[in-house]
């Protein structure tokens, strides 16, 4: 007998998006953003300790466009994973799995992530040339 | 009275002591990333709040911020705590989504010596500013 060619389970195209699976594929988007990240964090402190011509070549790079983009979406991601990986480590515990309380805590990182991304730009452009 | 199990058993007295069933590890794993993660929270708070508070800072002023020891010792930690957390989260998702056995085990290994060698590289060049002349 061969087995019939069904879609296997997700089947994803016909999936209905809810917060509780968005929220949990984003955990791993941005924890494999932030593993990327981290080369950069390392570069940074390489070139720091490098001398003054390297430092200043990430610098360089940091402050441009693209590198302020990424710093952007790194900080997004950092706040998200931080959140959220609150959020595991509470349900670790047994603690907040019934359903309405999953979804007031997933809305609750997502604003919690907003507010740091925003309270964190905000006071690093302002301290940016002090 | 109770009739003695005469069957033979077929567990290894060892691996009844060991409890995993037909698991090759028990909960090490899925541990050592809510250990990093608990230690991660505070890390990447202050971490955070230090870059902001250094935001435009050039490199006088970070090493002069590398000197002090709190600085110093919280970034090893920081970049340690980091890196183990990293190499286990991406082992994660590697066992989810790779299911070629060969090109598994190469992407883990592949992972964990490029954390290790980011780790290293990372410690280093904090401690060389932290002791530096």
């Amino acid at each position: 007998m061969t087995p019939a060619a069904r879609p296997l389970s997700p089947h994803l195209q016909v999936y209905r998006w809810q917060l509780t699976s968005v929220l949990s594929i984003l955990h791993r988007a941005t924890g494999i953003a932030l593993s990327l990240g981290t080369i950069l964090l390392v570069l940074w402190l390489v070139a720091a300790a490098s001398g003054a011509t390297p430092y200043a070549h990430v610098q360089g790079f940091i402050g441009s466009w693209i590198g302020l983009v990424l710093l952007f979406g790194w900080t997004v991601s950092l706040f998200y994973h931080l959140c959220n990986g609150i959020r595991h480590l509470w349900w670790d515990t047994g603690q907040g799995l019934e359903l309405p309380a999953v979804y007031a805590s997933g809305w609750a990182v997502l604003a919690a992530t907003a507010v740091l991304t925003v309270l964190a730009w905000a006071f690093g452009l302002s301290q940016w040339g002090h | 009275m109770a009739m003695r199990d005469t069957r033979l058993p077929l567990r290894t007295p060892l691996g009844r002591a060991i409890g995993l069933g037909s698991a090759k590890e028990g909960v090490e794993h899925w541990w050592r990333e809510r250990i990093t993660a608990v230690a991660l929270v505070p890390l990447c708070l202050w971490f955070v709040a230090e870059i902001v508070h250094h935001a435009g800072a050039d490199r006088a002023e970070l090493i002069a911020w590398m000197r002090h020891p709190v600085p110093a010792v919280l970034m090893v930690l920081l970049l340690a705590a980091t890196f183990h957390h990293t190499a286990l989260g991406l082992q994660v998702v590697v066992e989810d989504y790779v299911g070629h056995e060969g090109a598994r085990f190469g992407l883990i290994i592949a992972i964990r010596l490029a954390c290790v060698l980011l780790a290293a590289l990372g410690i280093f060049a904090v401690l060389k500013m932290a002791l530096g002349a």
